[in-house]
């Protein structure tokens, strides 16, 4: 008998607080297995951010220090620099890292920090309960745009994946979806790639991962994934946009 | 013969590997878990070819994948 | 490691040279009047000996980048004054919470707001009563001379890791800048206890987490009275001040930093006209050095506070006396041209005493 498929050990054998049909799972999962293909976990450090992203500790085996409310790549700068012989990644919601976080991930990116940075954005503030995000889409309902994102009032969405891209410090930038297999398929590599970015010391690497918020999007998980794939991808295309050493 | 097994504790029964599967051999069942999801069952495992997309696309990795040996 | 040979330098050169001295492995920073010497002095000389130094894109950048260093377990600072301490207190207050050492050095300077760029102690409260939220402190170490903004950062340092509270050396714009002659005195290591809580990678064995959430039933309320308790041994251990010519006094002057100097120079006038006017300088502002005050003003009934704001420490020397002592106020508060002579300050002794 033959697993074809069971858990990554980086993940621990637990149950997340996470909602039915959240994409958080889905990403954890991907970025394990990443750290698997590469036995780095025992030498890896991941900075938490503020958010449900904050219990990675709780969900990897592997040593985390918690940032304030944007600061992940800051933190991750300190870690890094303090000790550059180990992996350090940071996983940041949309608010945290395009809103208050802003500064940080540009000025982490254009240094060319030899980090990398997972971006999960479901265009939701979701541990505040649903409030507008700046990834929120044009016209979406959220707590604070309760008659949609007026883009007149509050700009278009950030494309972060493009915007870091434009960035010399960055080595590799992706936007990946876990809505599909296909996606996943091509997600599952991307993750991989961001991680030996770091392991081969060839540059800065981010991911943005798109991602649905059944609970605050006030959608059923189904309704909520198909989502995924009908308006945020065709806003925020899935693809590469920087690979300087075609990893 | 692949097979799947559904750890029905951590099945949160968001449903995504009921659409996930190209053979449609996963849907949710009508009686909940002790959190009071209705969780996902597999059915006709004749029909399964390992193809492991539910697994893949399982938010609670509830999901093992599982391929007996020809012998 | 320094020859013992003096050397005349600026406040700001003292700090950075004990920090790299005391085993300084990580600094970020950002310019800001008058504590710029530090990060310059740095880019310079810290990455001569292995260390990193890093020009941040803000204050709030560079002190979550401490957050990050010391997690891992490394000596790390950084350094700031006024606006930017402020935009610190975020990252100040989830290192208190995540029970990181560090050092922070704070050269005040004017405020509100963009203020000035001169002497000024106004940030006392900022920095005695925690600066940031949630209800912490941190050790406050308060130099009044080139030598003590060398030998109080090297002690910051030990302190820090010591008892895991942050720690900041409190000077001014004045002690800053100007230039005396130090010696450069070697580090001593004292026994520290070993960092097995930091993040290094859990080479497949226990995992580490550094964070300040307690969510869980009465976590935080455990916490907040864990470092209740650390307080209360570090007032205990760590409480630090200077007297001069106390023993005959019947008036104390209480004043640290800059101020001091000034009182230390009207108490010596004062002295030379027969007047009996001694002077308490406050080492440590966190810990507070309650028991010193309690113990002078248990003989001594009359105090005189002097500092460069409208009035902070004076609080504290004010819960500090026995019940039947005396305590009033002279302060000038911080700005172009406040800053008071000897013989304003003498003139001050006086109408306390005649």
């Amino acid at each position: 008998m033959t697993q074809l498929f069971s858990r990554p050990s980086s993940l621990k054998d637990v149950q997340t607080h996470f909602c039915p049909g959240c994409h958080h799972g889905s990403i954890h999962s991907l970025v394990a297995r990443a750290m698997d293909s590469f036995g780095i976990a025992g030498e890896t450090i991941g900075c938490a951010s503020v958010g449900c992203s904050v219990f990675l500790y709780n969900y990897f085996h592997i040593d985390v220090v918690e940032s304030p409310h944007g600061r992940a790549p800051a933190v991750a700068t300190g870690v890094k620099r303090a000790r550059p012989d180990r992996i350090v990644f940071s996983y940041q919601g949309d608010g945290d890292l395009a809103a208050i976080g802003t500064s940080e991930i540009i000025h982490a990116a254009n240094r060319g920090e030899m980090i990398t940075v997972i971006f999960v954005n479901n265009t939701t503030y979701g541990m505040t309960g649903g409030q507008m995000a700046p990834t929120t889409m044009p016209g979406q309902k959220t707590t604070t745009s309760p008659n949609g994102r007026n883009v007149v009032n509050d700009g278009k969405p950030f494309r972060m994946a493009e915007l870091l891209s434009n960035l010399d410090g960055v080595a590799y930038s992706a936007r990946i979806a876990v809505n599909s297999p296909k996606n996943i398929i091509q997600a599952k590599k991307a993750i991989k790639t961001a991680f030996q970015y770091q392991v081969e010391k060839k540059g800065f690497a981010f991911i943005e991962a798109l991602a649905a918020c059944p609970t605050n999007w006030g959608m059923n998980p189904l309704v909520a994934n198909e989502r995924v794939g009908n308006e945020m991808i065709p806003y925020f295309p899935l693809g590469v946009f920087k690979n300087n050493d075609n990893l | 013969m692949p097979y799947i097994i559904i750890d029905e504790e951590r099945c949160k029964g968001c449903g995504l590997c009921t659409v996930a599967c190209p053979k449609k051999l996963v849907s949710l069942n009508d009686q909940p878990n002790a959190l009071g999801y209705t969780v996902a069952v597999f059915n006709n495992q004749e029909n399964c070819t390992g193809c492991c997309f539910c697994a893949e696309i399982c938010p609670d990795v509830a999901i093992t994948v599982f391929k007996e040996d020809l012998r | 490691m320094n020859s013992l040979k003096k050397k005349f330098v600026k406040g700001n050169e003292a700090v950075a040279m004990a920090a790299i001295e005391a085993g300084l492995r990580c600094y970020f920073g950002y310019p800001i009047t008058p504590q710029s010497d530090i990060p310059e002095y740095l880019s310079r000389e810290l990455p001569k000996t292995g260390g990193t130094f890093i020009q941040a894109e803000s204050e709030i950048a560079s002190i979550n980048m401490v957050l990050g260093a010391s997690a891992t377990g490394v000596r790390t600072m950084t350094s700031s004054s006024g606006p930017g301490i402020s935009l610190k207190q975020e990252g100040i207050s989830y290192m208190a919470g995540s029970e990181l050492p560090c050092v922070i050095v704070d050269i005040m300077r004017s405020g509100p707001g963009l203020g000035g760029i001169d002497a000024s102690q106004a940030d006392y409260h900022q920095a005695t009563k925690g600066g940031g939220h949630g209800g912490y402190r941190i050790i406050v170490l308060a130099p009044n001379s080139v030598q003590e903004m060398y030998d109080l950062t090297m002690l910051a340092f030990d302190l820090s890791d010591l008892y895991r509270i942050p720690a900041m050396v409190l000077a001014d714009s004045v002690l800053g800048q100007m230039k005396e002659s130090i010696t450069p005195n070697p580090y001593i290591a004292i026994p520290l206890p070993s960092k097995g809580w930091a993040v290094r990678g859990t080479g497949g064995g226990k995992q580490n987490i550094v964070k300040s959430l307690y969510l869980g039933d009465g976590e935080m309320e455990a916490f907040h009275w864990k470092m209740h308790a650390r307080y209360k041994e570090l007032a205990e251990k760590e409480s630090r001040w200077e007297e001069y010519e106390t023993s005959d006094a019947d008036l104390v002057i209480a004043a640290f930093g800059v101020t001091s100097r000034i009182a230390r120079t009207a108490v010596e006038m004062a002295r030379a006209e027969g007047i009996k006017v001694g002077l308490f300088r406050p080492i440590t502002l966190f810990p507070f050095p309650e028991k010193g005050i309690a113990s002078l003003s248990s003989r001594c009934k009359r105090w005189l506070t002097v500092e460069l704001s409208t009035g902070q420490m004076v609080d504290d020397v004010r819960l500090s006396v026995a019940r039947d002592a005396e305590v009033s106020f002279y302060g000038r508060p911080p700005g172009m041209g406040s800053l008071p002579t000897p013989e304003e300050l003498f003139n001050q002794i006086k109408k306390q005493i005649l």
